[in-house]
């Protein structure tokens, strides 16, 4: 398996990276090093096995519907890089 | 008082013979002449060093007795610190300071435990020695020049160099196993579920689990009791009473001069096949005729599948994991922010490409190819099936052994510099303990000799889960007749 820089900018795109060409032909070796040695994996056959998420095999816990954390929105808005009252600014997103 | 066990550090402040803010003193000015060669840590908290250490006198003042009371520590920056900055090694959280504690902060406060800041580490935690730190590589306190491994790397050097007696770590695919192995210290990793991962940033979250560094198993059995235990904020927090520790490893063994009498000690052909580094065998090789002269039995096994596909199973999960974990930083609510942008996604698109480092993006987008639409199957479905492959090949060993005897690391610590450019040589550097997290087992790693170049040399104990007090009741015993552990770095003035 081999990335093109098409590839690459997409994944750019789906993983919200700006990647300059500097960094793309630096990238497309690296990535393809990498898909190479995890290609290793495709030559068994794993047709009867269950894929496994959890190392114990243990379900989320459930807790009940109810607010558990006090509101602490200010002390949580002091580390964004830009707030005001109450608000996470963002640049514009409607004309 | 630099080189004293936690036990022994315990009795001296019980006794009064010295004070919480004197060992804090003592270490802090340790940090003060040695860290600028080592540079173990990326925050020295010695305000607020002070300010525990005089709370844990008054404490013992009151008579009051606790096993981590007053002793000095260290956590690697990967736990939230209240007040104090959080960077996760990352340009993304330089200027990071958490609203909160993580879990396993609030538990070692409690505990009386002195913290005196915050420890060096791979980006994210994501690497093998510490080289992909925004703040810059840490030394290897044996060698200067040397890797420390990683990603827990700040953590161990700090306790080889007996800056800290005690750090916290966390090991998502070796990094509490293999620097503390690299640094000639001892450290744990327990049955994932074990540690809070609250307030532990997240890179790989079906791996990520807390562990413990210390000079030997007695002492990170003290650290890692007072971290363990059920926390109803981490969803996948293990809800049973946390392991006691302490009192196994201080019981003296029934047959004295075979305290291991019984022990099968299971060796994986696989992981001693080939491409070890000839010190590392031969370390290993006379460590396996120490626990033979122990009492143990040792018996081959087979970890065809863990040795095998364990590398590509583990870098297509944690990369995805990864790539989902890290869509957080999006320069909105926390972390850095870009200056320059045209709209929301150029901001979203600036802010990471500049907060992350390359080891970061490589994984992310590893992460997001394979979680893409047309591989999803091929890839992330595929490792997770290899997992339970894994997962099995322990399964199956663990019927013909009790614990499994390993290498850490094909070879000891490397030069600084040497991989860093090669992300897949680094990669084949964790072969011997990725499969360990992948089956959520416990491990632990712990000294055994030097190579040629004087550089430590670990060996790994794995057990099945929730096999913690064995584990370290079994380094203890090796430790109790060896004294590999008990080698200090010989520090360069400053």
């Amino acid at each position: 398996m081999s990335l093109s820089h098409a590839d690459l900018r997409r994944l750019g795109r789906l993983a919200k990276l700006a990647l300059d060409e500097h960094q793309l032909a630096a990238l497309n070796t690296q990535l393809d090093n990498i898909l190479h040695l995890v290609d290793e994996m495709q030559a068994v056959d794993t047709r009867d096995v269950a894929p496994m998420s959890h190392p114990l095999e243990l379900t989320a816990r459930l807790r009940a519907d109810a607010p558990s954390e006090p509101d602490r929105r200010d002390a949580f808005q002091q580390v964004a890089p830009q707030a005001e009252s109450g608000l996470y600014l963002v640049p514009k997103v409607i004309e | 008082m630099i080189d004293a066990s936690v036990a022994e550090l315990r009795q001296a402040l019980d006794a009064r013979k010295v004070s919480a803010t004197e060992l804090a003193h003592l270490f802090l000015n340790r940090i003060d002449a040695h860290d600028a060669a080592i540079h173990a840590f990326i925050t020295v908290d010695r305000e607020g060093a002070l300010a525990a250490a005089a709370a844990a006198d008054e404490r013992l003042a009151r008579g009051e007795r606790a096993p981590l009371l007053g002793i000095p520590f260290a956590h690697k920056d990967i736990f939230c610190t209240e007040g104090v900055r959080t960077t996760c090694g990352s340009k993304m959280l330089e200027n990071f300071i958490s609203p909160y504690d993580a879990h396993v902060v609030t538990l070692l406060k409690e505990a009386g435990a002195v913290s005196l800041g915050k420890l060096n580490l791979d980006e994210f935690a994501m690497g093998s020695s510490t080289e992909t730190s925004y703040f810059g590589a840490t030394h290897n306190p044996w060698r200067a020049g040397y890797v420390p491994g990683g990603s827990s790397g700040g953590s161990a050097a700090a306790v080889a160099a007996r800056l800290v007696p005690l750090a916290t770590g966390t090991d998502t695919g070796g990094s509490v196993r293999q620097p503390a192995a690299f640094c000639g210290i001892t450290g744990i990793k327990p049955t994932y579920g074990t540690v809070s991962r609250y307030g532990m940033i997240a890179y790989a979250s079906s791996c990520d689990q807390g562990g413990a560094f210390g000079a030997s198993a007695q002492d990170c059995a003290a650290l890692l009791e007072a971290m363990s235990g059920f926390d109803e904020r981490d969803s996948t927090s293990l809800n049973r009473p946390a392991p006691q520790l302490r009192a196994a490893l201080d019981a003296a063994p029934q047959d004295a001069a075979r305290p291991l009498a019984g022990l099968r000690l299971g060796v994986p052909v696989e992981f001693f096949r080939d491409g070890l580094h000839p010190d590392v065998v031969r370390a290993l090789g006379d460590a396996r005729r120490q626990y033979e002269a122990l009492g143990a039995q040792c018996v081959e096994i087979s970890l065809e599948h863990a040795a095998r596909l364990a590398i590509p199973a583990y870098y297509v999960l944690a990369s995805a994991e990864a790539s989902s974990n890290l869509s957080r930083y999006d320069g909105v609510r926390y972390g850095h922010r870009a200056a320059d942008y045209d709209d929301l996604d150029s901001m979203y698109c600036n802010s990471r490409s500049e907060g992350f480092g390359a080891e970061v993006r490589r994984r992310i987008l590893i992460g997001a190819y394979v979680l893409s639409h047309g591989y999803y199957d091929a890839y992330y479905l595929q490792a997770q099936r290899l997992r339970r492959l894994i997962a099995q090949d322990f399964r199956a060993a663990f019927e013909r052994c009790d614990l499994i005897f390993a290498p850490v690391s094909p070879t000891p610590a490397w030069k600084i510099g040497e991989k860093a450019d090669d992300p897949v040589a680094m990669y084949l550097a964790d072969i011997h303990t990725l499969a360990v997290n992948l089956a959520g087992l416990p491990g632990l790693s712990h000294p055994c000799g030097f190579s040629e170049e004087g550089l430590p040399i670990g060996a790994q104990l794995i057990g099945p889960h929730f096999s913690e007090v064995r584990l370290l009741e079994v380094a203890h015993r090796f430790q109790q007749n060896t004294d590999w552990h008990c080698r200090r770095p010989v520090l360069s003035a400053a």
